[in-house]
């Protein structure tokens, strides 16, 4: 029988029991419009889905909790409390953990807690407005079925110190459980955490004070649990992310060790106490315990010397040099330094006996504690990146010896094979996987990309590896790990295999590749930070339980696939042509082009530079967040800077010394739409078909006053007898590439390699809206007057659509083929298409042009098999081989 | 006569069987769900059971006695549907308070005939609160996860008024049941919370859940775990699950609700799946075989049956349940 005394016991679809014995509890704060402009944006503008993804990675990041706050004077707080909690409610993986309805409107509490059915917490309440109405507001949480946080506030006002503090929890304390009958384990207080070192000396006491009125509720108030925001305490020190750590860091220590349970606390934003540089934790406590006169100066003065916001330049601190040699090696590993490894490296192999000792010993000593500092989420990506290249170059360095030697042979994890499938050309996520898993000791084995299954299959065999990990970016990669797994499952090679990718996903590994897979386990790996903590549990001992639990969750995602499956109802596609996106055609909306037919364009890196759009390239490093604001973001700023620096460095070089070699040509061209059909004619000649364009049309059921679109209702129909026009691009940032990554593999510079790599990529994103704004206002003309700037351009906030096939407005990858006969592109750019219709160089971009201002960007969604039918028919291909193009979107 | 309270220490309680199964031995016609009553009424009405305590009081009082006579201890009101909501099919929102009303009274008159004959077994009417037809937690537009079909504050308007009604017409305790959705039933809870607190009466509280499939979750995706924990802000006699399931299946989850459960536990499954048919063939002594693992176990308080359960699965239950000790309940 379960012991209740005490135990907080909350739920979402799944129970959270925060008994005596419970750790912290983390409450996730991101999906707070008061805290975070992010999400503040997407409720405004109503972009529901991405703030559920707000939710989601919350919950995916640890948050036991998430707190939801709608109070803005822009929104209606009432309304979007309930329509995201109803949203989430659709979610089981947010609506798992319990939630947290945060307002200080009544109204919007209540409206929260009718639309949970879990046990839910309000946040918050107090004797503010009086006794009376304090009561009333309790009653009805109780009725409700939700915990309640109590502020430390009453009709006179916040509490501020600590007598007040402790009255007021008394007073709430009393009240609820004698006159409302109030569960004393439901009750959580929030005894209010103030800024300290605020130069204002009534502040002083304000920690202490915190700490003190905890552990008198904890001894006081039987039952009762204490909450609060942690940040709020370290306010003094914005911008200033090393004091701000280390002041989270001791006040958590200290307001746990007094009795706080639970508290939202960005776990990012958090170092560990014992980590603290001990001067910078002496100054810290000095304020929070208010030790000494002068602690607020003291703090002050030595946070100017580790102040780490952007912009401010560091100075080289070289003291590190001093210490031993060992101590070196470890600090170039976690810092990332190359300057000194070889003749680091030299010297420790002097001092050991055997060279291989010096790998085994101090470089995976250092390598450890990258690898802890990466997974506890202390260090981010593009550091880890940098302190393999640190490692691999310690290592290259040290394998002539052991070769001499012979018989010495480093001991590694385990043996993984990574490979991006056949047709499939992407690598940078695959490459960073990669790096990953060689920092914590695997031996990698990259098969590179476009590698057919027979190849995968037969180099797992003959070098004897562990994992079989595939990596694509494309869709058509989907199907082809589906053949992997089948391929394994015939050659009866019972390994794990690991999927990643874009286009990957939980759902497609457990829906399509898992259930062809018998002989041991296929798991998605989200990113590359998850992969350690997968191939770990996958190689020890804890495998069984792991690859139970997995297929468990594998069983009820298909489960769900299958049960969702047959609710989501497709239109007939003849409905969904009768319900076409309509434009009333007017003549005087069609402008002709300036210049008709096919141009070559070749452009410098400088004058794409105004074009990029960073916000991508950050994410790639796995760094979240939007640009310019990511360089100051709380948790990731400081790296995001670092990266952004070298990035920069590495521009000065492309510029300098023409490192990328960017190609393109645009075709315009008379046009006309036959039903989802686009006739794209000859220039010269109007009667000469030069291609067909295949539309695929929407076939989800929409809302009524909604249409069904497909692109060929941007483009005016043939039997109106106007003549519409359609643009055509292939651009490509990628061409000379080559010789500069594999001068960097031979350098064992992964961490430069994939810069370029990820570099090339976003110069071909630029050149295509470089390239899209000279159609438009030149070559096209139908835009001369506008001027837009780069974020207004990242916006797509232009007249006219590019959209490109493979993506979501057109998913089939085989519209490419025609695209490239169309602009001869394969000889004027020297882009290639793969097998799967991958472009190469991969950092190339392909797509149409629409000019009518109606035109705008869709996602096809799924569509019914008499589409793919119809579609295949119209192209005179083989059912079968389109729908398997087609297979992601077919219902 | 002693309270239900005092006698769920001492020995397990039994709830009735099936109220539709038993009903669909009487071959009844459109005409038994008018008579008297709802003679002129422009829809059909023929299977909108909870009328029959109107228009046949006799069959319902029939079955409730062959229960009680099989072994009973609590018969539930034949007013599974009695809501407003539920009765919105059949444009009868207005006969809901006296289909509440009526069914209680029918039960209160028989268990009192029954308590009279055998002072030593005291029979007790739980007005069954149904999960009404629509659900608070999921949209029943596909395309619109944020739509709902029903809100909060219209079920437990819904609610009060069946709870008022079954109070009215004498029931000893409420059983919200067959809940597939917690928010639904947490209108109730609610609703009836309110009603105590204007009344100044506590009736004992049983809530009993569905667990729809082996994935050991409501269809509102709760595990039973999280299930037990979101009804548990109010004082219930019992937390149990019925319906969906037959007996054997739902023994992992009453042991989730026997590890954790601060109040008593009840069952009451079906009589086995439906066959190919719709009808549930699973025999009493089947069913009771089945119902003695629960026993042994010591997982519940409460035992009865839900669809395709009759007096006969009852008696047998009864028989068996005599011999084994119920569950301990600590608080």
């Amino acid at each position: 029988m379960s012991k209740s005394k005490h135990t907080l016991k909350l739920s979402g679809l799944e129970p959270l029991i925060v008994s005596e014995e419970s750790n912290f509890v983390n409450i996730g704060e991101r999906t707070n419009v008061t805290g975070s402009r992010k999400f503040l944006r997407l409720i405004k503008e109503e972009l529901f889905d991405e703030a559920l993804s707000v939710a989601r990675e919350q919950v995916e990041g640890g948050a036991q909790i998430i707190d939801i706050n709608m109070d803005e004077g822009m929104i209606d707080g009432k309304e979007a409390m309930v329509r995201f909690l109803n949203l989430i409610a659709a979610e089981p993986d947010i609506a798992r953990v319990p939630v947290m309805i945060d307002s200080s409107k009544w109204e919007i509490i209540e409206a929260g807690l009718q639309c949970v059915q879990g046990k839910s917490v309000v946040n918050s309440i107090s004797l503010k407005e009086g006794e009376e109405n304090f009561i009333a507001q309790a009653k009805k949480i109780k009725r409700y079925g939700a915990a309640v946080i109590v502020m430390a506030f009453d009709e006179d006002g916040q509490a501020d110190n600590y007598q007040r503090r402790i009255e007021i929890c008394e007073r709430s304390y009393r009240v609820l459980v004698d006159k409302v009958g109030f569960a004393c384990e439901d009750i959580i207080f929030d005894p209010n955490i103030f800024p300290v070192a605020t130069g204002m000396e009534e502040h002083n006491n304000n920690a202490l004070d915190f700490f003190n009125a905890t552990k008198w509720i904890r001894e006081n108030l039987p039952g009762a649990h204490v909450s609060g925001g942690v940040s709020n305490v370290s306010f003094s020190f914005r911008g200033n992310n090393t004091v701000r750590e280390a002041m989270h860091a001791a006040f958590l220590y200290h307001a746990i060790k007094n009795g706080m349970n639970m508290g939202i606390v960005n776990p990012s934003l958090l170092e560990i106490y014992d980590d603290v540089e001990p001067k910078l934790l002496e100054r810290v406590e000095d304020v929070l315990l208010n030790r000494r006169d002068d602690a607020t100066d003291r703090l002050l003065e030595f946070a100017e010397t580790v102040k780490s916001g952007p912009g401010k330049k560091r100075v080289v601190d070289l003291s590190w040099r001093e210490n031993s040699v060992k101590e070196r090696l470890s600090y170039a590993l976690v810092k990332g330094i190359t300057d000194y490894i070889v003749e680091d490296t030299e010297e420790c192999r002097l001092s050991y006996d055997r060279p291989i000792e010096v790998i085994e010993g101090p470089l995976m000593d250092g390598m450890n504690v990258v690898g802890d500092l990466f997974g506890s989420g202390k260090m981010f990506l593009p550091q880890v990146v940098k302190s393999a290249r640190v490692m691999k170059k310690a290592v290259a360095y040290l394998l002539p010896f052991i070769e001499e030697e012979k018989g010495g042979k480093q001991e590694f994890a385990g043996k993984i094979l990574m490979a991006t499938v056949k047709g499939d050309v992407h690598d940078i996520g695959k490459n960073i996987v990669g790096v990953v898993l060689s920092c914590n000791n695997y031996e990698i084995i990259d098969l590179g990309v476009m590698v057919p299954f027979e190849k995968i299959i037969e180099e797992a065999q003959k070098q004897n590896v562990d994992i079989i990990g595939l990596s694509g970016l494309i869709t058509p990669s989907l199907d082809e790990m589906v053949t992997m797994a089948k391929e394994m499952e015939r050659a009866k090679l019972a390994i794990p295999l690991m999927i990643g990718g874009a286009t990957t996903s939980r759902v497609h590994t457990a829906v399509k590749i898992d259930e062809h897979f018998t002989l041991d386990q296929a798991v998605h790996v989200l990113d590359a930070s998850r992969s350690v903590t997968v191939v770990e549990s996958l190689l020890g001992k804890k495998k069984e339980g792991f690859v139970n639990a997995l297929k468990e969750e594998y069983s009820k995602v298909r489960l769900h696939h299958q049960n969702s499956r047959g609710k989501k109802k497709v239109l007939s596609i003849a409905d969904a042509r009768a319900n076409k996106f309509e434009i009333d055609w007017k003549r005087h909306d069609i402008v002709k082009p300036s210049k008709m037919g096919l141009t070559e364009v070749s452009v410098t890196s400088k004058e794409l530079l105004p074009y990029i759009d960073w916000t991508p390239f950050f994410r790639t490093w796995e760094l979240h967040g939007k640009y310019p604001a990511i360089l100051s973001d709380e948790v990731v700023g400081e790296e995001a800077t670092n990266l952004f620096a070298d990035a920069t460095k590495m521009l000065g070089l492309i510029d300098s010394e023409n490192w990328l070699n960017h190609k393109g040509v645009i075709g315009l061209f008379p046009a006309n739409s036959i039903g989802d059909d686009i006739e794209i004619y000859d220039p010269g000649n109007k009667n000469k078909l030069l291609l067909t364009q295949r539309s695929l049309r929407q076939q989800g059921k929409k809302a009524k006053g909604l249409p069904n679109i497909a692109l060929s209702d941007f483009i005016a129909p043939k039997e109106n007898g106007v003549i519409d026009y359609l643009g055509a691009f292939v651009v490509t940032s990628g061409l000379g590439i080559e010789e500069r990554i594999s001068d960097y593999e031979k350098d064992h510079d992964d961490y430069n390699s994939i810069m370029l790599k990820a570099l090339a990529d976003r110069f071909a994103e630029a050149f295509a809206e470089y390239m899209h704004e000279q159609v438009r206002k030149n070559y096209w003309g139908y835009a001369k007057d506008e001027v837009l700037d780069n974020s207004e351009l990242i916006k797509e906030s232009y007249k006219g659509i590019r959209p490109a096939p493979g993506y979501p407005a057109c998913p089939d990858h085989t519209e490419k083929i025609g695209l490239f006969e169309l602009l001869n592109a394969s000889k004027l750019t020297g882009v290639s298409l793969t097998d799967s219709l991958a472009m190469l160089p991969a950092a190339s971009v392909s797509g149409w042009y629409f000019g009518h201002s109606k035109a705008k960007y869709f996602g096809l969604g799924k569509i019914g098999q008499d589409q793919v039918n119809d579609l295949a028919d119209r192209k005179g291909e083989e059912r079968d081989v389109m729908s398997r193009w087609l297979s992601p979107n077919i219902q | 006569m002693r309270d239900i309270k005092s006698i769920l220490k001492d020995r397990i309680l039994l709830l009735d069987g099936a109220m539709g199964t038993m009903i669909q031995r009487y071959k009844l016609e459109e005409e038994d769900f008018r008579k008297g009553w709802f003679e002129n009424h422009q829809q059909p009405l023929k299977g909108n059971n909870d009328l029959l305590s109107l228009t046949r009081p006799e069959i319902i009082r029939e079955i409730h006695s062959e229960y009680f006579a099989a072994g009973a201890d609590i018969a539930e009101t034949n007013t599974f549907s009695g809501t407003t909501i539920a009765q919105a099919d059949y444009n009868l929102e207005h006969a809901v308070y006296d289909i509440n009303y009526h069914s209680a009274k029918i039960a209160r008159e028989v268990a009192d005939e029954f308590s009279a004959n055998e002072p030593n077994k005291p029979r007790f009417v739980a007005g069954s609160i149904g999960p009404t037809n629509r659900t608070a937690s999921i949209s029943p537009d596909v395309n619109d996860p944020g739509f709902r079909g029903v809100t909060f504050e219209e079920l437990k308007a819904a609610y009060r008024q069946q709870t008022e009604a079954l109070m009215d017409g004498g029931v000893d305790l409420l059983l919200v049941e067959t809940v597939f959705d917690t928010l639904n039933a947490k209108a109730a809870l609610y609703a009836i919370d309110e009603v105590f607190d204007e009344r100044n009466v506590k009736l004992p509280i049983m809530v009993s859940g569905t667990i729809t499939d082996q994935s050991g979750r409501t269809l509102t995706g709760q595990t039973t775990d999280a299930f037990l924990i979101s009804v548990s802000h109010m004082d219930l006699l019992s937390v149990g699950l019925n319906c969906a399931l037959g007996a054997s299946m739902m023994r992992p989850y009453l042991q989730v609700l026997n590890r954790n459960s601060n109040f008593g536990v009840s069952a009451h499954p079906n009589a086995g799946l439906p066959n190919e048919f719709g009808e549930y063939d699973e025999t009493p002594e089947l069913m009771a075989e089945q119902i003695k693992d629960f026993l042994e176990e010591g997982l519940v308080n409460i035992i009865g049956g839900c669809c395709g359960t009759t007096p006969e699965h009852i008696k047998a239950i009864a028989e068996l349940s005599m011999s084994y000790s119920p569950r301990e309940i600590v608080k």
